[in-house]
């Protein structure tokens, strides 16, 4: 078995992480610049950050138990009123912090 | 045509983190003082932060770090960065149309300086019709330089963060995610796809280890807004 031990072989773990990450995050940028948009294209990218949120907080919201779930309900509420993300999201860490303090 | 890079656009991007600090700088510092517990040195915690900027992807990496890598582990340690960061390419898939015909050398930076918290900023501000790429690129910076300079404290301090839990600082970034809902809410009749993605995603997490369900649940939610008619 190859060993690569020392501060050089962090440095590469450390290069490969960011050379991947890297392309993931241009990859969607080179990705839909040689797709011609369709209308259906344009629709699909439309709905896409919604549809990205959705997908990440709701297996949240449900896997961190009914604290998280009513933080997440108060934080959206509290935006739906004064369109503050500040406020919102106070609500939110009140919330959760209130919850959790109680039991929850 | 193309959408420009302004300072003063940066400047508004760098103030609309404001209300992310408190929770950016305690999960740096927490980044910090598990690296340190992990026996990384002080140099690779920062270099993680500074040259990969993913907190989740540095987080889980943390669990496979070595003392001693073979190309087995260096290869593991990159195909999980790519998992945990395959939600990105959907970011950047819904920046596109935005960075079309945009100077290359800035938007190179501000995709390198990208993560949730910028691209969520971006797509509010977005929505409410702005133009300017700076504000993508001025949080990227602001966010950048909180992450990195955050993990310094908590790597040499150690406990600097002992239960982050208690005060609900594990779902800011979830938090800031639902809160971008309302401002991207075209009322029940556009809500179908986000319906989907939630229950695609959540099935998906239920059967698959790993953190597929975000790319998939993205995906499923946007094909059926595209296979709608009209």
């Amino acid at each position: 078995m190859v060993e690569l031990s020392g501060p050089a072989w962090s440095a590469v773990a450390i290069g490969l992480m960011a050379l991947v990450t890297y392309l993931c995050r241009i990859g969607g940028i080179l990705l839909m610049s040689r797709v011609s948009v369709t209308p259906r294209i344009a629709r699909a990218l439309r709905a896409l950050p919604g549809c990205i949120v959705a997908a990440t907080i709701l297996p949240v919201a449900l896997a961190s138990g009914l604290a998280a779930s009513l933080a997440l309900a108060a934080a959206v509420a509290v935006m739906a009123i004064v369109r503050h993300e500040l406020a919102a999201l106070a609500a939110g860490l009140g919330t959760v912090a209130l919850a959790r303090a109680v039991g929850l | 045509m193309a959408a420009p890079y302004t300072p003063a656009g940066c400047r508004h991007g760098a103030r609309l983190c404001l209300p992310l600090t408190p929770g950016l700088l305690v999960f740096g510092a927490a980044f910090g003082t598990a690296a340190a517990q992990k026996g990384l040195s002080l140099w690779e915690a920062v270099g993680l932060s500074a040259f990969v900027f993913a907190g989740a992807a540095q987080m889980v990496a943390l669990e496979l770090w070595r003392e001693v890598w073979t190309p087995s582990t260096l290869l593991g340690i990159a195909v999980l960065t790519a998992t945990i960061n395959a939600r990105m390419i959907l970011m950047g898939a819904s920046v596109q149309p935005w960075m079309r015909g945009a100077p290359l050398a800035p938007t190179a930076l501000t995709l390198f300086l990208f993560t949730d918290a910028s691209w969520l900023i971006g797509t509010r501000y977005q929505a409410e019709r702005g133009n300017d790429l700076g504000v993508l690129l001025g949080a990227g910076v602001a966010l950048w330089v909180l992450w990195v300079v955050s993990t310094v404290p908590g790597y040499l301090a150690g406990s600097l963060v002992t239960n982050p839990r208690a005060w609900g600082l594990d779902l800011v970034m979830p938090i800031f995610f639902a809160i971008m809902l309302v401002p991207l809410w075209r009322g029940m009749s556009r809500a179908l796809p986000w319906a989907v993605a939630g229950v695609v995603a959540l099935a998906v997490q239920a059967l698959v280890p790993g953190y597929a369900y975000i790319v998939a649940g993205a995906l499923a939610g946007a094909a059926v807004e595209a296979l709608r008619d009209g």
